[in-house]
């Protein structure tokens, strides 16, 4: 028996680029205000997609990430609901400012005389020889800056429900995608009013020995890593954050009271990663709960190689999960 | 009309003119926070530019954030408190000098980050354009901000889609104390223009009549759709880049200065028409009590009106609020 039997007739099998691309079109087709910008739209996004929309909502931009970037700012804050993909999620650097100094903070600046509904889609390529200008994890540094929301989906059902919230929320929300989970399938809700509340972690297994605390693409690890522990007689209890800012606080420490030992999965370097933010939550408001150190599964400060014998071991993995487990039973 | 439409012109020039003198002085007897930029010397080129537009059009601008507001129409009190510090202010005490903003009069926002209002109004353009409004906005920046390249990613963007946008740079010679001289590789901020196939104009930035012909006629093709236009208003500023900071002076041409202050000064200039034109002194001095009355009314309301609380600076962060982590 399926746990979503009741809703099973209005959910369909896909792939997690093709739940990005449904809730675009949902809400490209739902409302007049919303419009698509960034680079090669028209091939990657758009093309035949959203053949039914007026044009002048898609626009294939030139190379110009700080000025689309920063033109849907202004976009937000005069009427439509802009939807930025800077594709590779490096590029999001030549789009900080207007992130940063702009979508951010004008809402605040300005004494509210402003909301700032955009959405920054940016696609976490890594684990696929690409090297260190086409690998990074950033969402740490955009967690240190307030005014954003950061959500990193890691199912194709979460893809398309963040997605859509990202894209109706009335402020700036960047979106996070794994690259690696574009091609993983999964059921879909075809509700079009389907939304996944932003900042709300979901508890993907039930368990009473170990937390683990999983960001992004890493929950598929940690579920295989809590499969093996499972034989072994280790029960886990893993939850997937799936928004970084905000944190969900009260599942984080929801599960280390559950368990009191606790590993951290961030695909991000290890230095102010996500994974240091939520061992910080965990030492501040839970230390009578722990029953021994918190464990970080991260990746080594080093930039991302391009040859696979070297980048492939950088990253979290399930046997490195199970292996952090194992150090606090 | 037409002199409807130079009495609002002297009158918003005086206002901009009076309300930084005043913002000077509070600044010398202490009572600023921070330091202010003020445009005086520059007034002719931001009335000229307003007046060209409409009340919903939009405007995005600088650090020297004062005037664009007051020459788009907005009332001087919430502006006044804003520079105060008050919770009356047009910001609510969050944006301070450099970032006057007020949307009822289409004011979208003045950006401290050089450069950074420009793609703001190219974005205000493209809603104008996608919900066929007939708006077109306007950005205001300096020359110091045209070798920042965004704007070369905005003026192509806007060439590209035929957006209803006027980039305008009030061209004052000076980034901060760095001569245009010094960091451009050619004089002409217009003539940047070209390569991205958008017209270049240039303006006396101290002549009213000028810059506001030029103006209208970009917002005229603008609104036919037929694109931007990047206009350069040549025009200098009296006071040093930043009032109540120490900068030390030499940077300029003592006689430059002078020659602008006493032959070049745009408010003197625009009288002195007015009154060839026909207008009475005494319509004049009407016009410039109304000013100084005005002006002295917001630095009332600026002082009588109370400070924020210090916990409504967790106020108003986001939209859709979210838990404040503290």
């Amino acid at each position: 028996m399926t746990p979503d039997s009741m809703t099973l007739g209005n959910t369909k099998r896909m792939t997690y680029l093709d739940a990005l691309g449904l809730a675009q079109r949902e809400e490209l087709e739902g409302r007049d205000d919303t419009i698509i910008i960034g680079e090669d739209i028209a091939l990657y996004a758009a093309g035949g997609a959203y053949g039914d929309t007026d044009p002048s909502r898609i626009r294939s931009a030139p190379i110009s990430e700080c000025g689309f970037a920063g033109m849907a700012v202004g976009a937000a804050i005069t009427g439509l609901r802009p939807i930025v993909d800077l594709t590779i999620a490096n590029f999001i650097y030549l789009a900080a400012d207007p992130i940063i100094n702009q979508a951010a903070r004008l809402r605040y600046m300005t004494g509210g005389q402003f909301k700032v509904p955009v959405t920054y889609r940016a696609s976490m390529w890594h684990g696929q020889a690409n090297a260190a200008q086409h690998s990074d994890r950033p969402y740490p540094m955009f967690m240190n800056i307030p005014g954003l929301k950061v959500v990193c989906p890691a199912t194709p059902e979460d893809a398309k429900g963040l997605l859509k919230a990202a894209i109706r929320d009335d402020d700036p929300v960047i979106v996070f995608e794994d690259n690696d989970l574009w091609g993983k399938k999964g059921d879909v809700p075809l509700d079009t009013d389907f939304v996944v509340p932003i900042g709300k972690a979901k508890t993907h297994r039930s368990g009473s020995d170990v937390s683990i605390i999983s960001v992004s693409g890493c929950l598929r690890h940690a579920l295989k890593a809590a499969d093996d522990l499972a034989k072994d007689g280790i029960s886990a209890d893993v939850i997937d954050l799936r928004t970084l800012l905000p944190l969900d606080n009260d599942a984080i420490l929801g599960t280390l009271a559950k368990t009191g030992r606790v590993v951290i999965v961030d695909p991000a370097h290890r230095t102010m990663g996500a994974a240091a933010e939520i061992a910080a939550i965990i030492v501040e408001d839970g230390f009578d709960m722990l029953r021994k150190p918190v464990k970080r599964v991260v990746t080594p400060d080093v930039p991302i190689p391009f040859s696979p014998p070297m980048e492939a071991p950088l990253y979290p993995n399930p046997d490195k999960i199970a292996a952090a487990v194992r150090e606090l039973m | 009309m037409k002199n409807d439409l130079q009495s609002e012109a002297y009158l918003r020039m005086l206002k901009i003119r009076g309300f930084e003198q005043a913002v000077t002085r509070l600044v010398t007897e202490g009572e600023v926070p921070g330091a202010v930029h003020t445009s005086i010397g520059q007034e002719a080129a931001i009335v000229g530019a307003c007046m060209a537009l409409n009340i919903d059009d939009y405007i995005s601008g600088t650090h020297r954030s004062h005037g664009h507001p007051i020459g788009k129409g907005a009332e001087l009190k919430p502006l006044m408190a804003e520079i105060l510090g008050k919770a009356t202010g047009v910001c609510k005490g969050r944006g301070g000098s450099m970032h006057f903003t007020d949307k009822s009069v289409g004011s979208i926002g003045e950006s401290a980050i050089v450069g950074g209002g420009i793609p703001i109004a190219t974005g205000a353009a493209l809603t104008a354009q996608v919900r066929k409004t007939g708006q077109v906005a306007l950005t205001f920046f300096g020359d110091g901000a045209s070798n920042e390249g965004v704007l070369a990613e905005c003026l192509n963007m806007a060439a590209v889609w035929k957006l209803p946008i006027i980039f305008f740079c009030e061209n004052n010679g000076y980034a901060a104390v760095t001569p245009a001289a010094h960091s451009h590789g050619q004089p002409d901020v217009a003539r940047r223009g070209e390569g991205y196939g958008v017209p270049g104009v240039i303006v006396d930035g101290q002549d009213f009549a000028a810059v506001h012909a030029a103006t209208e006629a970009a917002v005229a093709r603008a609104r036919r759709g037929e694109g931007p236009t990047l206009i350069e208003a040549k025009t200098y500023r009296f006071d040093e880049h930043c009032v109540g900071l120490f900068i030390k002076g030499g940077y300029r041409p003592a006689e430059e200065l002078h020659h602008y202050v006493n032959e070049r000064d745009p408010v003197t200039l625009f009288r002195n028409n007015l009154l060839t034109g026909g207008m009475t002194q005494s319509a004049l001095a009407e016009i410039e009590a109304q000013a100084a009355s005005l002006i002295e009314e917001a630095v009332a309301f600026a002082r009588e009106s109370a400070f924020p609380e210090p916990e409504e600076a967790f106020e108003l962060v986001h939209a859709s609020p979210i838990p404040i982590r503290r």
